[in-house]
């Protein structure tokens, strides 16, 4: 046990739950057989707008196999009231309830889901279901939809634009340098690779488990109980892997109420499995437009900054994203302001997808940042460190630490930024022009309250489990990792448990708050059995630590031991033995307290990047590739380098694909999403991806979070879409303001 | 369950035999196929599968050319030797199209016969007379970024969505097919059709005819060739233009040149008369823009696919320029060449 390989906090060890997810062991959603199960189909919707006339169910009936149809007409009751149907983000509006009434709201919809005993005999009749519609006249066209944009009235959960600070207008109008331009990202559809499925069992004795691709299984939990008329103490959640999420498992979708609806028609257990086909037609990232307004001196000092964002949501709920402040946070400037709207149109409403709002309006914002730079004729890379705000500029607190000129240090020395020349179309290799550009990410360091337990059994296994969710994260090993660290123990003595809604409180796993928040919480259980061992060990035998504190003794290579002593100490299985329990257990929560309360008012919370890109531009031709990406991120302590370097890869590549490829194309006349499955939907292949570098910076922050962890979720993808559009104008000299910069954009320049 | 028949061929004959009748369907590599089964598309009420035809190798013929089986895979074809070494432009177009898990399962005739990539055609909520004639087209008017810009029809917009089928159009391949009337040979250039007012109709093969393999005549396009496919991403796309050129230098002097374009047309997009503008001709871009300018002449774009028209005469431009210079495009570096 001596030399005992070192496992804990900062280590780059790989992911525990590694070995089940390439072997297949991980069983995810849809992949639970449990006995005397049906097969659900969901039939879709053709039209986008308008109500159901008739369902001819004859057909599909008659097809052997065939248990039930249900539709708006024999469904079972349900909840009355909205508030019923509330998840954890609780968007305003009233939630989309499956199978409600005849009403349709957007293409896809589900509108009848056929059970039988298998598959394929229900996916053949699900394609014989013959519904008649009495169309309405609808519009998905986001252009168009901007004539109906307004700011939703304030409630919690929504997003207001800021206070303005100083006079944004009138030191526009008097700036030296000024830019106004208009900003656009298209709508993208987030796609993990699992598609979303629930499976419930059906006990019979008014229980249900429900296997469910999501990234809260507490929140659908409460949300099955409230509104499908179960006792929360009956139904149980598990979501113990879940094939990535970005987003889109945030709030329960569809196929969860189609399951327990049909799980109670029939009262049996119930599969539903979206298609990819399906997958477009709920959970998406809102197409945005961003008006920005730029003032500098000539030294490229900014004096005003003001934006003026739109993001789409859905007729029934205003799903609102925050837009306009990240670039009023993050730069200096005496006068800013800003304005959001939202604007509905017939699609299921938009949703947060991987750093919701900043992926949006930090990239854009930064696009429009190199633009200014090349107008004051500064390096862009100077431009922003003229800039650089040393507290959050629009709410006027200091950081609890931004390591940000870090790096933009670190960032450069490593790309060789110095080497770069200013002019675009400057830079040459071959046929291709070579361009390199940067841009700033930012994303917020949050933290939830969460509980988690440890039980540490005589023969020294520690097992801690929390009902979080690891959506490919590496949820399960920063636990460990945690758990290792606080009773020093291997990882092969520690056992992770997460996704399950009997376990420890925990919230929906989003916003980057989950290693912070979960990892506290476990850290806390581990130190309160800790404590307990402590205690047991006053009574072994020759009393080895005798007057001394807990805070005298330290958790070493499965021992107990006194502090700086050269003695390894006591084996936890000793002082387990004296004990004479089986376990020692202990479950404790981690709440910002008061003094944690008291910070987050005084102080923001955020984690920095800077992402240099190099880009090779064919000349003639418009071929983009994307040869080389360092990211340097300022995200307080790095719990696991290996995992947290994947994580921040996932953004970039995520990035490269909004920067170049992706884009959900609306046939407006239909209403309808067209190019839905990965053939035409396009994110970056491997061919796409060249090198890419992560650095992580020195920034010590005991502040932020507990274990000063910031997390990593999010803020690789900001900003990458806008130090490739960068590095684009570098190369090209063409200035791409929509997004996916795609060849015709780039052709279209040329004219 | 979707019911349909499924029988094994274990001759042509009863290949014929089975697959007589406007319900029944070869299947061979099923990469396809399948897909539109499994979409609603395709609804078959027989699958006869020719796997275990003898339609798998390659054999030399008498005059030179080489004769590929319809059967053998994307992936077998573009690594056979004799492919590598005397038609490096169609091994290179099969490299440039799917990927190593489709090129592995995806068979020659199948590719030939695959259907388009139409939005429109793939989703049966929407309106499609290549799927339902008579239910109007979708992408005019609707989302056609990918459509034709060329020999399309106020019916379809669609294009052929092969890589293998441009280089086999520009090496004039030959289509051997057998079919309740007997064998025939198909040219290239009159294998795949345009879409008029029948664009259900992908090609010219006759109810109940199999394809059992394609012939390569001899001709030399070692030296000057290349396969250029722009997309929008640098793999596992379908084409938004692509360009192959197989072309013979004497003299410093362009003595044949075939250029064929994909992404652009219902079929491979040859015209001779392209062609014979730079025959005789030294490779210039001058003269390569005036046979690109020759084979666009009439293009017209749908409004999102109006792009296109300028792609491919750079692209056309381009490649010839590759063909020309000995330094075909790479489909494993992704920098244009």
């Amino acid at each position: 046990m001596g030399n005992q390989m070192k496992v804990g906090i900062g280590t780059a060890i790989s992911r525990v739950d590694g070995r089940e997810k390439v072997t297949g062991a991980a069983r995810y959603a849809a992949e639970y057989v449990v006995p005397d199960m049906l097969y659900g189909v969901i039939v879709s919707s053709a039209i986008a707008k308008g109500s159901i006339t008739a369902i001819d169910e004859d057909a599909a009936r008659s097809v052997p196999g065939i248990v039930e149809i249900l539709s708006h007409k024999n469904r079972p009751g349900e909840a009355w009231f909205d508030r019923s149907y509330k998840d954890e983000l609780n968007i305003p509006g009233t939630p989309f309830k499956a199978l409600h009434d005849s009403t349709i709201l957007f293409s896809g919809q589900p509108v009848a889901v056929v059970l039988g005993k298998t598959f394929e005999a229900a996916r053949y009749a699900a394609s014989l279901v013959a519904i008649t519609y009495q169309e309405e006249a609808h519009n998905i066209d986001f252009a168009v939809s901007l004539a109906e944009k307004f700011l939703p009235k304030k409630k919690r959960n929504t997003y207001h634009p800021p206070k303005t600070r100083g006079e944004p207008d009138k030191a526009f109008d008097a700036a030296a340098l000024q830019l106004h331009e208009e900003y656009h990202l298209a709508t993208e559809h987030h796609n993990p690779m699992e598609m979303h499925a629930s499976t419930v069992e059906w006990h019979g004795d008014g229980r249900i488990t429900v296997y469910d691709k999501t990234q809260g299984s507490q929140g659908v939990q409460a949300y099955i109980a409230s509104g499908f008329g179960f006792s929360k103490k009956d139904v149980r959640v598990v979501n113990a892997y879940v094939g990535g999420g970005f987003g889109s498992g945030l709030r329960p979708q569809y196929q969860t109420q189609l399951a327990v609806l049909a799980a109670k028609k029939t009262k049996r257990s119930v599969r539903v499995v979206m298609t990819r086909q399906q997958m477009f037609t709920h959970a998406h990232r809102p197409e945005c437009t961003y008006s920005i307004k730029l003032g500098a001196e000539t030294t490229g000092m900014f004096t005003s900054i003001y934006g003026d964002a739109t993001t789409s949501t859905s007729r029934f709920e205003n799903n609102m994203e925050d837009i306009v402040t990240w670039g009023m946070m993050n730069y200096a400037s005496p006068n800013a302001g800003g304005e959001y709207t939202v604007a509905p149109r017939d699609t299921y409403t938009s949703a947060d997808m991987r750093a919701p709002g900043a992926a949006t309006g930090m990239t854009l914002f930064e696009i429009a940042v190199d633009e200014m730079a090349y107008k004051a004729k500064v390096d862009p890379l100077e431009f922003r460190t003229i800039n650089y705000s040393e507290i959050d500029a629009m709410n006027e607190l200091p950081f609890t630490s931004k390591a940000l000129r870090e790096a933009y240090r670190e960032g450069a020395k490593a790309f060789g930024w110095s080497r770069r020349t200013p002019e675009p179309r400057s830079m040459t290799d071959g046929r291709e022009l070579v361009g390199w550009g940067v841009a700033t990410g930012m994303w917020d360091a949050q933290f939830s309250k969460t509980s988690a337990s440890a039980k540490l059994s005589a023969n020294g296994h520690l097992e801690v489990a929390c009902a979080t969710s690891d959506i490919g994260t590496g949820t399960y090993t920063v636990m460990t990792q945690v758990a290792a660290d606080t009773l020093g123990l291997s990882i092969t003595q520690i056992t992770a448990k997460l996704g399950d809604s009997d376990l420890p409180t925990a919230p929906v796993e989003g916003g980057s708050w989950g290693a912070a928040s979960s990892g506290a919480a476990v850290q806390l259980a581990c130190q309160a059995v800790g404590k307990k061992l402590f205690k047991a060990a006053k009574g072994l035998e020759g009393d080895p630590f005798g007057a001394a504190n807990f805070d005298d003794v330290e958790f070493v290579d499965g021992h107990m031991k006194l502090k700086g002593s050269d003695v390894a100490g006591v084996p936890l299985t000793t002082i387990m033995r004296s004990s004479g329990e089986n376990s020692i257990e202990a479950e404790e929560t981690a709440s910002s307290g008061i003094s944690g309360m008291i910070s987050m008012m005084k102080k923001a919370r955020n984690t920095h990047s800077a992402v240099f890109v190099e880009v090779k531009v064919d000349e003639d031709l418009n071929v983009v590739r994307v040869t080389r990406v360092v990211n340097a991120v300022a995200a307080g302590r790095i719990i696991n380098p290996k995992t947290a370097r994947s994580q921040i890869l996932g953004g970039v590549v995520m990035g490269i694909g909004m920067a170049l490829h992706e884009e959900t194309f609306a046939d407006v006349k239909l209403g309808r999403w067209m190019n839905h499955d990965y053939a035409e939907y396009h994110v970056p292949a491997n061919a796409d991806i060249y090198d890419i570098e992560v650095l992580f910076v020195d920034e010590p922050d005991p502040e932020v979070t507990p274990l000063g962890v910031k997390g990593l979720g999010e803020i690789g993808i900001v900003g990458t879409a806008a130090a490739v559009a960068n590095a684009i104008y570098h190369a090209t000299g063409k200035r791409v303001r929509s997004l996916p910069i795609t060849i015709d954009k780039l052709l279209e320049l040329e004219k | 369950m979707n019911r349909f028949d499924y029988a094994r061929a274990g001759s042509l004959a009863e290949a014929l035999r089975d697959g007589a009748g406007d319900d029944a369907r070869y299947l061979a590599g099923g990469t396809n196929l399948i897909d539109l089964m499994k979409e609603n598309v395709e609804r078959p009420l027989r699958i006869v599968d020719i796997n275990r035809l003898d339609l798998h190798g390659a054999t030399e013929l008498d005059d030179g050319g080489l004769r590929l089986g319809a059967l053998m895979t994307n992936a077998e074809t573009a690594y056979h030797p004799q492919v590598e070494q005397r038609f490096p432009l169609l091994a290179s177009a099969i490299l440039a199209g799917a990927s190593p898990q489709l090129r592995n399962a995806a068979t020659n005739g199948g590719n030939l016969n695959q259907r388009t990539r139409c939005y429109y055609f793939y989703d049966t909520a929407t309106p499609c007379n290549k799927r339902d004639p008579g239910t109007g087209c979708g992408a005019i008017g609707g989302v056609n970024r990918i459509h034709a810009i060329l020999g399309a029809s106020p019916s379809c917009i669609a294009t052929h969505p092969s890589d293998m089928c441009i280089a086999l159009a520009a090496l004039g391949a030959q289509v051997q097919v057998t079919g309740p009337e007997g064998d025939r040979t198909i040219a290239f250039a009159d294998y795949h059709r345009l879409p008029g007012d029948e664009p259900w109709r992908d090609n010219t093969l006759r109810a109940g005819e199999l394809v059992t393999g394609i012939d390569l005549p001899p001709d030399d396009f070692t030296s000057h060739y290349t396969y250029l496919k722009l997309r929008d991403r640098l793999s596992y796309a379908f084409a938004l233009v692509s360009v192959a050129v197989a072309m013979k230098l004497e003299d410093g002097r362009i003595a044949d040149a075939r250029i064929a374009l994909g992404g652009v047309a219902h079929k491979p997009w040859r015209r001779v008369e392209a062609e014979d503008t730079i025959r005789n001709q030294a490779p210039s871009t001058q003269a390569f823009e005036t046979a690109a300018s020759a084979l666009l002449a009439g293009a017209i774009g749908q409004g999102e696919n109006d792009f296109k028209v300028a792609l491919a005469r750079k692209a056309v431009v381009r490649a010839l320029g590759q063909a020309a210079a000995g330094t075909p495009q790479s489909q494993i570096d992704k920098r244009v060449a």
